[in-house]
């Protein structure tokens, strides 16, 4: 029951079910934000499941040593297209998503500021995604995988020049990705001027949820770095079609420059990604803590510096290169510092449960996971930031289950939590939390058989990207064990498929704010019409519904 | 139309020109790393000559397109017509000129593309820039042939200042293009 | 790396233990303060429905939990600086061996350009005491794409890159045999791009280096196959000290039977492999860049019976 607006016309329900053409019609050329983010999510989650099954092959493959299941180039090509597509088509389509659906709501706006530009934004993501996954047909076909490019997901200069890549598969990577690159710094700026321009009465920055605030954060990084990716790329393109030498070692040019462009893009490029993990349990924790965010200035302020300082770190993914001992030192010195400002949010978020009485249901479940699984892996980043022991340790498993835990046992877990968080926002029902709970314990306990054992192979000594390797390194148990944990996450995401399917028929019925939370997206139905709001809330404060739930007690004096 | 605060189109603009000049930013920091790196010739000294005029053009126009900007928004719907023809005039020389040198680059020198990490790095950043010069006088164009049909009204303002914010920021990587390969480079 | 025997792994060892200590205990403290206020502060069926009391923040705390990191921060980098600058500044001392090692798609060229050995996949080094240190220094470059050097137990890995030249250096203490791979993907094959260090007492190695210096065995028995080899396509890409062929683009095979293994680790260095090898590379390794040499039977049994020859 909302709040604010009791008398909320429930907006898609007409007497006369519509034709599906219709209705898929209305879908296609919709500029709608919340129905894109719809759409960006599950084209996200479409391509979480493709990429997972990549990733269940490969570790078949590599459970044990000496296996064939798949020849050595169809492996390359499946680390290719499970890092590319987990980057580039999972990853920033649920955080744009979940943006573009959010930002307006939280923010009491009607829409993005540019609905057309937003369409526009996910179409050419929804292409590009397409142009990489026909490479896989393109070519000889299926078992082989046809044409899917086979450099890896960062595609190393000068490998993926003529000379040693020859034939289409770079060029559908290169410029399937370049494609996906346009859309998202389309809705960058989309986001960007929304959150300047077209908030609600009284909404200042200041009391902007930090959801949003992060959001704002991550757009003006990809303002900034995705071109440099993307001229990157037209070098790259340049170099293949034109005969250009940019990255022709053959002819002078540097393979190291490649590096340099891309992890500029790269490094702050994981942070766009987890940021907004961030923002979801920064909105997740203080609600089902009951108590109010601890110390909501420090971690807006935390989290654009952790988008300042990410511009200045991208070379501690080149200890390896030679650049030299200063350079070895200052990027060592500016990895380490970020650690800071990303840390001390775990400090917040334990500030917020502290006192509080927590509500163990499942978003709340995903995001004490996340608690524990993030502090892992920000510790085995500060490792890594110590540069002699990354110089054992990158290119290794190591790196992978660290990144792995960032990715997915930070950012996947807190997208979890936000699905069964805002669910009932998008689509008025609630998500089972019997089989939440399910999918919750199979995923954290795969997850851990799987990552957590990862980081032995790589102390052990095994490099990334091998397609197999031999009997007497010592490496055959630990790989075993993690390749355990694969059907155990892929059976929790497989419960999860189901809930979302089961609950959007048979789902009990949300109502407005069935959280008892406190942003602005709660003061409206669920779903919200599609002008989402009736009556424009007026924000006197961060929680402008906790205000209204307590007007004895309202946040204002206290911020 | 204008029941929305300006405040969006600048910032989206300004967001545009954002990520833009941070795209243009690659390609310096690949022309300048790769100076004097070549291993064989056409050198930059022995085939570069200081395009004055178009330069000179190119600078004027910003002047002229900001007196259209101002004109249109003060109401005067023709002379903001005939200062954006001037732009676009002026834009055009810009683009003779340019392609007057590849010419003469490419079939006097014979530097191209593929012929050295020179080539490699002066045409796809001097290229770069000149499609963005062709897409903002696309735009321009746009403007003036939307002004001399009369649809163009002093309430368009804020856009035709846009475009002309756009066009500015054109101007500005040129003046940085100019350094670095006609001056650092050579 | 736990397990090193050479100087930049032993101390790459060390500032690991360091950092592991602080990340455990931060992780131990940070870990234990989640999991109690998961446990200590849920909600309770006697539970009164009030909200709890509103804490906005305490700018106190929330600056002490900065700084203290900050100051790990600050420990952790200094100590770090020092370990980066010993490692990587160490200066060439005039006993060292020089040892140049060139990247290729999918294997390692080895010369030892002051000793005049070329050979390949095998690297051998003398031990070196504290005593009469004789460390090798390591130029790393590559002919076509980037590759990476890294033997876990005695160093840090350095990347192989074309049209730049990396240096590294090893100084290990204990003989033995230390199994590395290329750490940088580097196409079809990277997976079997094995590198094997073998570690020998100061004579052992003083013997090998003559054995290798030595040209190439001529026994009367294989110069049929010698003669075949020289006729065929086989001196474009490889060199036989002592007979005419001096390609460049392959192994040198002088004395190829002094290695463990062919192909990178792709097999045994056994007389059917080499055989299966010469036959069609692609059975061993697919995708190896040598051809199919397509003989007949008789010429690979001749030509095989050559090539065990070149001890």
């Amino acid at each position: 029951m909302s709040v604010l607006s009791p008398t909320a016309a429930r907006p898609e329900e007409a007497d006369v079910p519509r034709a599906l053409f219709e209705q898929l019609h209305d879908w296609v050329v919709t500029v709608d934000h919340k129905r894109l983010g719809i759409m960006y999510v599950v084209v996200a989650l479409l391509f979480f499941v493709i990429a997972g099954a990549e990733a269940a092959v490969m570790r078949l493959q590599l459970a044990w040593p000496g296996l064939h299941i798949v020849p050595p180039q169809t492996f390359n090509r499946l680390f290719t297209m499970h890092g590319t597509t987990m980057v580039f088509l999972m990853g920033i389509p649920m955080v744009f998503g979940f943006g573009n659906y959010l930002v307006p709501l939280m923010i009491g706006a009607r829409d993005l500021a540019f609905p057309r530009l937003n369409a526009f934004g996910f179409w050419i993501l929804a292409f590009g995604g397409l142009l990489l996954h026909f490479s896989v047909i393109g070519g000889d076909g299926l078992y082989g995988t046809g044409s899917a490019p086979a450099v890896g997901w960062f595609a190393y200069a000068p490998l993926t020049g003529r000379a040693f890549t020859p034939g289409n598969a770079t060029d559908y990577w290169n410029l399937a990705i370049f494609i996906t690159g346009i859309g998202t710094i389309a809705t960058a700026v989309n986001l960007v001027t929304t959150t300047l321009t077209m908030r609600g009465p009284g909404m200042t920055l200041g009391r902007m949820p930090v959801f949003v605030w992060i959001m704002l954060t991550i757009s003006a990084m990809t303002l900034l770095i995705l071109p440099p990716l993307s001229a990157a790329q037209i070098m790259l393109m340049l170099d293949r079609f034109l005969g250009a030498h940019f990255f022709d070692t053959q002819a002078g040019g540097s393979a190291v420059m490649w590096q340099h462009f891309f992890w500029f893009f790269g490094h702050p490029e994981v942070y766009i990604l987890m940021l907004p993990g961030f923002g979801f349990v920064s909105e997740i924790i203080p609600v089902f803590s009951r108590k109010v965010l601890f110390g909501y200035p420090m971690i807006v302020a935390a989290s654009v510096s952790i988008g300042l300082v990410s511009l200045s770190v991208w070379a501690h993914h080149m200890f390896v290169v030679g650049m030299g001992a200063p350079l070895n030192a200052f990027f060592a010195l500016s990895t380490m510092l970020i650690a800071v400002p990303t840390g001390i949010k775990i400090f917040n978020w334990l500030g917020t449960m502290y006192g509080g009485k927590l509500d163990f249901r499942t978003p709340m479940l995903f995001c004490c996971a996340f608690l524990l699984q993030f502090l892992c892996a920000g510790l085995t980043g500060v490792m890594l930031s110590v540069a002699p022991f990354n110089w054992q340790l990158s290119d290794s498993y190591f790196v992978v289950a660290h990144f792995h835990f960032v990715l997915v046992g930070s950012l996947v877990f807190t997208v979890f939590a936000a699905i069964y968080y805002w669910f009932p926002k998008v689509t008025g029902r609630m998500l089972s939390e019997r089989l939440g709970r399910w999918h919750f314990w199979l995923f954290v306990i795969g997850f851990n058989v799987t990552f957590v054992t990862m980081h032995v192979q790589g102390i052990l000594g095994m490099p990334r990207r091998i397609y197999t390797y031999q009997a007497d390194r010592g490496w055959e148990i630990w790989n075993l064990v993690t390749t355990l944990g694969v059907p155990i996450q892929a059976l929790a995401v497989l419960i999860f498929v189901v809930n979302i399917i089961v609950s959007l028929r048979h789902g009990t019925r949300a109502g407005d704010d069935p959280w008892n939370a406190w942003t602005l997206e709660w003061a409206t139905t669920s779903p919200p019409p599609p002008y989402n709001f009736e009556i424009v809330p007026v924000t006197t404060s961060r929680r402008p519904l906790w205000d209204l739930k307590n007007p004895d007690d309202p946040d204002g004096p206290h911020e | 139309m204008s029941e929305h605060s300006p405040l969006r189109g600048r910032i989206g603009i300004a967001s545009l020109i954002v990520a833009e000049t941070s795209l243009f930013g690659v390609f310096v920091v690949a022309y300048l790393f790769y100076i004097g790196k070549s291993l064989n010739g056409p050198y930059p000294k022995d085939v570069l000559d200081l395009p004055v005029l178009a330069t000179i053009c190119l600078l004027s126009s910003s002047i002229s397109v900001a007196l259209g900007a101002r004109a249109l928004r003060s109401g005067d719907v023709r002379r903001s017509g005939l200062w954006l023809l001037v732009t676009v005039l002026l834009g055009g020389i810009f683009l003779a000129a340019t392609a007057r040198e590849w010419y003469g680059l490419i079939y006097k020198h014979g530097l191209t593309i593929g012929s050295n990490l020179f080539g490699t790095t002066y045409y796809p950043l001097v290229g770069l820039h000149a499609s963005h010069v062709i897409i903002g006088l696309s735009m321009l164009s746009l403007c003036c042939l939307l002004a001399w049909s009369g649809a163009l009204r002093p309430v368009h303002g804020e856009r035709v200042e846009m475009v002309s914010w756009y066009w500015h920021f054109v101007d500005a990587v040129w003046v940085v293009v100019f350094t670095v390969v006609y001056v650092v480079g050579r | 790396m736990f397990a090193p025997v050479s100087t930049p792994a032993f101390a790459i060892r060390e500032i690991a233990f360091f950092v592991l200590g602080i990340t455990g205990v931060i992780f131990l403290i940070v870990g234990g303060m989640i999991l109690y206020t998961i446990v200590r502060f849920r909600r309770r069926a006697a539970d009164r429905p009030s909200e709890p009391p509103q804490v906005y923040g305490s700018m106190r705390i929330e600056l002490a939990w900065t700084v203290v990191p900050f100051l790990i921060v600050t420990v952790l980098f200094l100590v770090t600086a020092r370990y980066i600058w010993g490692i990587e500044n160490r200066s060439q001392p005039p006993s060292a061996l020089e040892v140049t090692i060139v990247g290729n798609q999918w294997w390692w060229e080895i010369r030892y350009p002051k000793l005049g050995v070329v050979t390949a996949n095998e690297l051998h080094v003398p031990v070196s005491d504290p005593g009469s240190p004789m460390p090798t220094f390591v130029t790393l470059e590559s002919v076509d794409v980037i590759h990476s050097f890294w033997v876990p137990q005695l160093a840090g890995k350095m990347d192989v890159i074309p049209n730049k030249t990396n240096r590294t250096w090893i100084e290990p203490r204990t003989p033995g045999t230390y199994v590395g791979q290329c750490a940088e993907y580097c196409g079809l094959q990277h997976g079997l791009m094995l590198l094997v260090v073998v570690v020998h007492p100061r004579d052992e190695f003083e013997r090998w280096v003559a054995a290798q210096q030595a040209p190439a065995r001529d026994e009367p028995a294989a110069r049929a196959g010698r003669d075949l080899f020289a006729s065929l396509a086989c001196i474009n890409c490889h060199t036989v000290r002592g007979t005419t062929a001096n390609g460049v683009f392959g192994p040198d095979l002088t004395h190829l039977m002094s290695r463990w293994t062919i192909g990178a680790g792709a097999a045994r260095n056994t007389h059917e492999n080499l055989q299966a090898w010469v036959n069609d590379p692609g059975t061993l390794k697919h995708g190896a860049l040598m051809p199919a040499m397509k003989l007949s039977r008789r010429e690979l049994d001749t030509l095989t019976a050559y090539l065990v020859t070149l001890k």
